[in-house]
């Protein structure tokens, strides 16, 4: 596919910058290719014949009803699940070969309101939680290597704007604060291809907006190719490349230009929906199923119990 | 035995009896060994998992007495045996405290089959208090080298996974699609919290491990929240709180086990007070 710079039909707050010069060269190792693809879970195909590709720098949003497998592929391109028929490539490799290049931020993960880590701490774990050991004591650690290490994670904080906050517990942020540093942790050993599986899915609306626009920015600042899974389009419609739907055991995907009309969310979604054009050429997706209402902005009890 | 409240002259007192210099260095490697699980353990929040752990302690070091076997090695093997079992349930390795009807049933039966040695092995109820509550009397040397031996071991493994295991207890999804092993840490962890309850258990009693395995982790984290300094001040404060236990003790001929418990718990009511305090005042400030 070829990026659709001057077909973009979707305007933004503000409209993204100029390609840089070399994202020809990127994308012909696109970050993600999937051609055929099925997946079977308990016994259940969840989709069939996904076609998706994904180029370098792309940011592409995944979207669709509740249980349509949007998650599921997630986990396929990290190689958390197998793939049952179909060709996948995933950074120019098998899926979970790359993973080191790849940013995750899981759906619907906050941290318990007692647990005494703080943020800093949490995006550190994204650097070099996978290594095994425990951290020298200052004194023994070698310098240099310190040194670099914490650069790159004020660096990292300092761009998702949660320097404020980033010495607090984690525990003690608003779900806001903590999906910012949690894109801080995704993003802070340089990925190549970030996958956000429902960032704003516990957020109020300026901060829903607020992230969208701070991923946007990323995805075209550290030239990162962005899979963003989400339930309503409005906040990030602005910012996108490419749409995939899932919908229905299968997926439709194209520029939002395409994909968005009235017509085939309608038949997506299995519900009239209508798209708007607001007097300042945003679109908006009107009727579209809500999320249910499951979160609110401040966590209490241990979320992290549901997602297992 | 009265305390001269010379510090340097007590503590010679204390350490002119060779089980007390064997009742200090047992308590002191439990002390580091149980802090620096617990901290791990409060932070994965599988307290009731460690306690789990303890509780089948209890009949496995009754059981062994009643073979005429060491207690200490009935402890170790009951609960190691045990964490493995914990970790074969389906949820078991996961924490987050699901399992709290299966394990909280198995805990009373354990407590029932203890109940049960005891009282096969007759004129024995001195020895059931010192299981459920702790005592400093009776430490053997050979004891206090099995306690070293294990501790050294289960602290070597926990220096080669830290890191990883913190990664895999705070944030297990990202942890695993980056490789890191969660499913095998959290068996690991178990075993080392088995090895970890089970020492703990020889100084304040099965029934009392809290003492060490959750009060000073809890009171290092509510006091800071950078792991660089809440790991090193729980060893910190489960050693004082052993310390001073095992001194009062000797001197009052107290409950040993009601001593470090006491202890710990003042340190961890103290930083809560002293928490609540600073919020408080920060909130009148605010609100002036
Ligand atoms: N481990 C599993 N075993 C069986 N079915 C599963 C499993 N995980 C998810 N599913 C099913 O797969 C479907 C897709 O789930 P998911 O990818 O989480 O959907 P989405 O993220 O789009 O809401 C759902 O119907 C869900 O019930
Ligand atoms: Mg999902």
């Amino acid at each position: 596919m070829s990026l659709r710079q001057g077909e973009r039909a979707v305007g933004g707050d503000s409209p993204p910058p100029a390609r840089p010069p070399d994202a020809a060269i990127r994308l012909r190792g696109a970050a993600v290719r999937l051609r055929g693809a099925a997946v079977r879970l308990g016994g259940r195909t969840v989709w069939s014949g996904v076609d998706l590709t994904v180029g370098a720098g792309e940011f592409v949003a995944l979207l669709g009803p509740n249980g349509a497998g949007k998650s599921t592929l997630v986990k396929v391109l990290l190689g958390l699940l197998p793939l049952t028929a179909g060709e996948i490539s995933v950074l120019g490799a098998r899926p979970g070969r790359g993973n080191h290049r790849v940013g995750y931020l899981p759906q619907r993960r906050s941290f318990d309101a007692a647990l005494r880590i703080r943020g800093v701490d949490v995006v550190r774990l994204g650097l070099d939680g996978d290594r095994w050991g425990v951290p020298l004591p200052a004194f023994l650690a070698p310098r240099a290597r310190r040194r670099a290490a914490e650069d790159r994670i004020a660096e990292v904080i300092d761009l998702v704007g949660a320097t404020a906050y980033a010495a607090r517990p984690i525990g003690a942020l608003s779900g806001g604060e903590q999906q910012r540093l949690l894109i801080a942790q995704a993003l802070v050993r340089r990925p190549d291809l970030l996958l956000l599986d429902e960032p704003l899915d516990s957020l109020d609306l300026p901060n829903q907006s607020a992230v969208a626009a701070l991923v946007a920015r990323i995805c075209r600042s550290e030239r990162v190719s962005v899979v963003m899974v989400a339930h309503d389009v409005n906040p990030i419609l602005g910012y996108l490349d490419r749409v995939a739907y899932l919908a229905h055991g299968g997926a439709a995907t194209g520029t939002p230009e395409e994909v968005i009309t009235g017509a085939t969310l309608s038949r997506l979604y299995d519900t009239p929906i209508e798209v708007l054009r607001t007097s300042d050429g945003r679109l908006v997706v009107v009727g579209q199923p809500e999320a249910p209402a499951r979160h609110t902005d401040r966590h209490g009890g241990d979320p992290r119990g549901d997602t297992r | 035995m009265t305390p001269s409240w010379n510090l340097v002259a007590d503590l010679r007192d204390l350490w002119s009896y060779p089980f007390m210099v064997n009742a200090f260095r047992a308590g002191t490697i439990v002390a580091v060994l149980a802090g620096a699980m617990g901290w791990f353990m409060v932070l994965r929040r599988q307290s009731f998992a460690g306690h789990t752990l303890a509780v089948v302690g209890f009949p496995g070091a009754a059981g062994a007495t009643l073979l005429g076997v060491a207690a200490t090695f009935g402890y170790f093997a009951f609960c190691v045996a045990a964490a493995l079992v914990i970790a074969a349930l389906p949820f078991g390795a996961g924490g987050h405290g699901q399992e709290s009807a299966v394990t909280g049933t198995v805990q009373a039966f354990a407590l029932a089959c203890g109940f049960l040695f005891v009282a096969l092995y007759k004129g024995f109820l001195s020895g059931m208090n010192t299981m459920l509550f702790g005592s400093f009397l009776g430490v053997t040397t050979t004891q206090v080298v099995v306690l070293l031996v294990i501790a050294a071991a289960a602290l070597a493994v926990l220096t080669l996974i830290g890191r990883p295991l913190l990664f895999a207890s705070i944030d297990p999804d990202v942890a695993a699609a980056r490789g890191v092993p969660v499913r095998a840490l959290s068996v690991v962890f178990l075993v080392l919290l088995g090895c970890a309850a089970a020492e703990a258990s020889q100084i304040t009693g099965t029934l009392l491990v809290f003492a060490l395995l959750v009060m000073p982790a809890a009171t290092a984290q509510a006091l800071t929240a950078n792991p660089r300094w809440s790991l090193p001040l729980t060893i910190v404060i489960g050693l004082a709180a052993t310390w001073l236990g095992l001194g009062v003790s000797y001197y009052t001929s107290g409950p040993l086990g009601f001593y470090v418990t006491t202890f710990a718990f003042g340190g961890y009511a103290i930083t809560r007070l002293a928490g609540l305090a600073r919020f408080a005042g920060l909130t009148a400030r605010g609100a002036a």
